[in-house]
């Protein structure tokens, strides 16, 4: 049985269908198991894993599910496509400069020669991996952050939040250069600078979320039967704003990808031979000017930055209504 | 004389996800010039659906499908979106539900007001300003030339609902539709503002349609009640005759569940089984049999129509209650009676809880770093009572008074200020650690809330093992099985465990709530207005329910309400609350028959009783004037604002407590409304 519960905030009128109160008039007469069951209250299947119920509301989200298609495409096409599609990516070869695009080389090759098609998996691999882990580091550390500043509150959560506003306040493209060229710029260097800049908006975020969290009635209640807080946290707070961590998590590797490609496209990014789309992008640049078109150096790379990110919003989104309880039919 | 609205057959439907909500299916009714026409029904029956049909403002998916509305002769219900915006405000006003999220914060009240003027009206706007001070002034508000540049948030609900109207009333509209327009105010507030409705029709000649699912308001106000279930009108007729004399079945059953009628009894309350019909899927025939005791097979299969043996008593069932079988054999009602309150009103054991001098101030801050104290809001200030094992501790005041802050009090979300809560031999407030999350499972709350107080993520099962896991009880068979229990207990099925909070209706989730208070085995319950959100009818099996479990258990309850007749009808003691003063306390039957305090007689007059004959007599009774600040309290006796009594000394000297006939029963007032028993000044704590 479908039941529909509109969703709190949602403008539907009090006045139209609740749920069937199938409660007996008083506590004399009990309902049955079998009775229950004829009326829809008890489930008469195995009640199906709240992974899986969460799957069929993302499942619904027909543009989510494109998108995870998307993504496990250029997951595939940078980490199994190099061995099927062999190209030298250490090497520079001056005979295929700036090569267009034929049947040996399908996508052409850049400025000192090096396949393009070959070039955008392993440009790809640096770019998603540094997106995805710099995420990570980013929205654990931010979640852990400002979940304990929200909960604790006071001068703690007053000092805590300052530190945010501060690092918020420095350009964030600045911070970035500063910090991408005191360090030697490989990827590990790379992911812990975008999760420097990128947890002060997650923490600011579950801080937020956790205040509010902190004063609803069922967190209140862990205390009505001598909880500790650590219960309140970990059980009840945590669990509540998965859904805006998971999203923020989605969120943040977009965003990675997009930072790291800005620094490469600033020059500031991997450094060659290894690279990543937006240093493949800031390569092209030169030739955009040019009266050849040299659209392979250009399109490809930008294309799959977009993809990427698109892609990873749309999941994010989708994600957040999977893990909403209301939302999932039984 | 034509009436003024007719409506004839209307049928509106909402398109949702999941199907067609037929939410209006065929009502028929009519408005008499400066008559008021009162709808009442439950939540889900179709009447706030009705009102917003008339004035074509549906929400998203809804549509009028079928019938016809016409106002003074004019059919409305075909007009266009700019015609209908020409009767809206101007012909019909309508006064909504919650002021407070009626009136746009942003905008000044006088401008909301004069922008409905303009609208419908070729006037400049120094004349529309001069009319919103017009109507201020009708609503009774005090300075409207004032007032006008003000914003919503420096007016109080009440005042704010009173806006509300004004803006309504701006273009003088023939009708006004005022759905549940003092559900969201306290009873003294809801008593002027029904008050000013009724005085504004009179002096306005308007005709009035008042949407409400309280019985009480009706029986005051309404000249003629239509009652709805499931979207259809199910009896329609003269109030008077609909109190004495109810001829369908739901209405007879809506009147029992009411608390007022048992409360000098104390019999088990009526309860109608199950919940109204999902209207996606109306069931065949009539809509009320599966919840009617008195359905034939005839009720099931064919639908009764809506007609009646006298003129003007209009019915839809054919097996009617009233008249003939009220002469002959009562009903049998299950009669068990609650054990009588003993004269001495020591009803219950031995004394379990104790609160000395209970203080609680918020503190009242300012700057986001440094947090400078600029003053408090006194909640609770020094109150003192007992409760007894087995008794029902009923607090009442209205909102703002503390009672919630009490609550929380003694189960341990606020510390107090000063005091202290002694449960047994316990200090409440002293114990920390270990030592006090034992104490803990003695005292359990039960939330007004429920659906706020259960977690979301969290099966049934989860919820009410949560308390166990807290406790140490570390077998998982023990775990299920208490669980089992108390499902059975509550009234739930066994297969609940498995269901998420949002997959209960209201009454369910308020059985959850409950056993997950019961599960430590408590000797108190602390339950926060448990039944203010529920429908007649699922309160009583609440009220059931509890009570039952009451008896079972050997529970304890203080039971917080702004409810009197809940109160009355639950409690043993009862304890009155004003702005964080408790004024009088003492036996249930005592306070309520006998009130000492002119608070008490205040509250009693202004809450709306469900006998027109009684409510008609009450004219210009109850409390005036609204609560003052509490971070002010008045000097002395903090009522004194409002006291039609109040004298010198009451703004001089704070009044102890005295105590009167009947033992325990003790009040707060220099000037009580009954004869002082001994003329020591005694605290709750030192009496008998």
């Amino acid at each position: 049985m479908a039941m529909i519960t509109p969703p709190p905030g949602s403008s539907l009128p009090a006045d139209v269908a609740t749920p069937v109160d199938l409660a007996e008039p008083d506590g004399a007469t009990h309902l049955t198991a079998v009775e229950a069951e004829e009326l829809g209250l008890a489930p008469a299947v195995k009640p199906r894993s709240l992974l899986r119920r969460g799957w069929e509301v993302f499942a619904e989200n027909k543009l989510a599910l494109a998108s995870l298609g998307v993504v496990l495409f250029i997951v595939l096409f940078c980490f199994v496509g190099p061995l099927f599609y062999h190209t030298d990516q250490v090497h520079t070869n001056l005979q295929q400069v700036l090569c267009p695009p034929s049947g040996s080389h399908l996508l052409g090759c850049d400025n000192v020669g090096y396949d393009q098609l070959g070039r955008l998996m392993v440009g790809g691999q640096t770019s998603l991996e540094v997106g995805v882990a710099a995420a990570i580091v980013a929205v654990l550390f931010g979640t852990v952050y400002g979940a304990v500043s929200g909960f604790i509150g006071g001068v703690a959560d007053s000092f805590l939040m300052r530190v945010v506003d501060a690092g918020l306040s420095i350009p964030y493209i600045t911070l970035i250069i500063i910090l991408s060229v005191a360090f030697h710029p490989t990827k590990t260097v790379m992911i812990f600078v975008i999760a420097v800049f990128y947890w002060l908006g997650v923490s600011r975020l579950i801080r937020g979320e956790t205040l509010t969290l902190r004063t609803r009635e069922y967190v209140q209640a862990v205390k009505v039967i001598g909880g500790r807080s650590r219960r309140a946290v970990i059980r009840h707070i945590l669990p509540n704003a998965i859904g805006t961590i998971i999203v923020q998590a989605t969120f943040a590797v977009a965003d990675s990808i997009i930072i790291l490609a800005s620094l490469g496209f600033l020059g500031l990014g991997v450094q060659a031979p290894a690279t990543d789309w937006g240093s493949m992008l800031s390569g092209g640049l030169n030739y955009l000017q040019s009266s050849q078109s040299y659209w392979w150096l250009i399109y490809p790379a930008g294309i799959a930055i977009i993809l990427t990110c698109i892609a990873v919003n749309f999941i994010g989104d989708a994600l957040r209504d999977a893990f909403e309880t209301r939302l999932q039919r039984r | 004389m034509a009436p003024l609205l007719e409506i004839e057959d209307l049928r509106t439907h909402i398109r949702l996800r999941s199907g067609v909500v037929h939410a209006v299916d065929g009502v028929t009714l009519h408005v008499d010039e400066g008559e008021t026409l009162g709808i009442v029904g439950e939540s889900g029956c179709g009447k706030t659906m009705t009102a917003l049909s008339i004035m074509n403002l549906l929400p998203v998916g809804g549509h009028i499908v079928g019938g016809s509305i016409r106002l003074d002769g004019t059919t409305i219900s075909d007009l266009d979106h700019e015609a209908m915006r020409r009767i809206r405000g101007n012909d019909i006003g309508m006064v909504f539900q919650d002021p407070l999220t009626s009136l746009n914060p942003t905008m000044t009240v006088g401008k909301q007001i004069a922008e409905a003027v303009l609208l419908h009206r070729p006037v400049t706007k120094e004349q529309a300003y001069d009319r919103a001070a017009e109507v201020l002034d009708l609503v009774g508000l005090p300075r409207p030339k004032e007032r006008l540049g003000e914003y919503p948030h420096q007016f109080s609900g009440g005042m704010r609902q009173r806006v509300m109207i004004a803006m309504a009333l701006a273009c003088e509209p023939k009708l006004l539709i005022a759905d549940e327009p003092t559900t969201a105010l306290d009873v003294t507030i809801q008593k002027q503002i029904l008050e000013l409705i009724d005085d504004l029709r009179r002096r306005l000649r308007m005709s009035v349609i008042l949407v409400t699912h309280d019985l009480g308001v009706i029986a005051g106000r309404a000249d003629r009640v239509a009652v709805m279930y499931a979207g259809k009108i199910v009896e329609t007729t003269g109030t008077g005759t609909l109190f004495v004399n109810p001829r369908h079945p739901y209405t007879e059953a809506l009147f029992e569940a009411l608390p007022e009628k048992a409360a000098e009894t104390r019999e088990k309350l009526y309860s109608i089984p199950g919940a109204p019909p999902d209207l996606v899927h109306p069931p065949v025939g009539c809509r009320f049999a599966p919840r009617c005791r008195y359905a034939a097979d005839r009720c099931r299969a064919e639908e009764p129509p809506l007609a009646g043996d006298s003129f003007g008593h209009d019915f839809a069932c054919f097996f009617p209650v009233g008249e003939e079988e009220r002469t002959g054999a009562r009903r049998s009602v299950v009669t068990d009676r609650l054990p009588e309150p003993s004269a001495d009103g020591s009803a219950g054991g031995e004394v379990q809880l104790v609160t000395e001098h209970l203080v609680k101030d918020f503190p009242v801050t300012s700057g986001a770093l440094l947090q400078r104290r600029i003053g408090a809001v006194s909640a609770v200030a020094d109150v003192s009572f007992e409760i007894r094992r087995g008794e029902t501790f009923g607090l009442v005041g209205e909102s703002g008074c503390g009672k919630t802050t009490i609550g929380r009090l003694i189960v341990g979300l606020e510390k107090p200020t000063s005091g202290a809560i002694r449960f047994g031999d316990a200090d409440l407030t002293r114990s920390r650690g270990r030592e006090y999350r034992r104490q803990r499972r003695h005292i359990q709350y039960m939330f007004q809330d429920a659906y706020a107080s259960l977690d979301p993520r969290m099966r049934a099962e989860a919820i009410l093992q949560e308390p166990l896991v807290v406790q140490g009880v570390r077998s998982r068979s023990e775990r299920q099985q208490r669980v089992a229990e108390m499902l059975d207990h509550v009234g739930l099925p066994p297969g609940a465990i498995e269901r998420y909070p949002h997959e209960f209706s209201g009454g369910q989730r308020q059985r959850l709530g409950f056993a997950r208070a019961l599960m430590l085995s408590p000797d108190l319950i602390v339950a926060d207005e448990p039944v203010s959100a529920l429908d007649v009818s699922i309160q009583a099996q609440i009220l059931n329910m509890m009570r039952n479990l009451q008896r079972e258990l050997g529970l304890t309850y203080l039971f917080i309400s702004h409810d009197l007749a809940v109160v009355r009808y639950v409690s043993t003691q009862i304890g009155v609350m004003y702005l964080g003063k408790l004024v009088e306390i003492g036996p249930a039957d005592q306070v309520y028959l006998r009130p000492a305090h002119p608070y008490t007689k205040g509250l009693l007059d202004s809450a709306p009783v469900a006998d027109p004959e009684a409510e008609r007599a009450k004219v210009r009774a109850g409390v005036t004037g609204e609560l003052p600040s509490a971070i002010h309290p008045p000097s002395g006796c903090r009522f004194r604002t409002r006291c039609p009594l109040a004298e010198e000394i009451c703004a001089e000297v704070e009044p102890p407590m005295r105590a009167f006939p009947g033992s325990g029963h003790l009040a707060a007032c220099h000037f009580p409304l009954q004869p002082v028993l001994a003329d020591s000044p005694a605290t709750a704590v030192q009496a008998p």
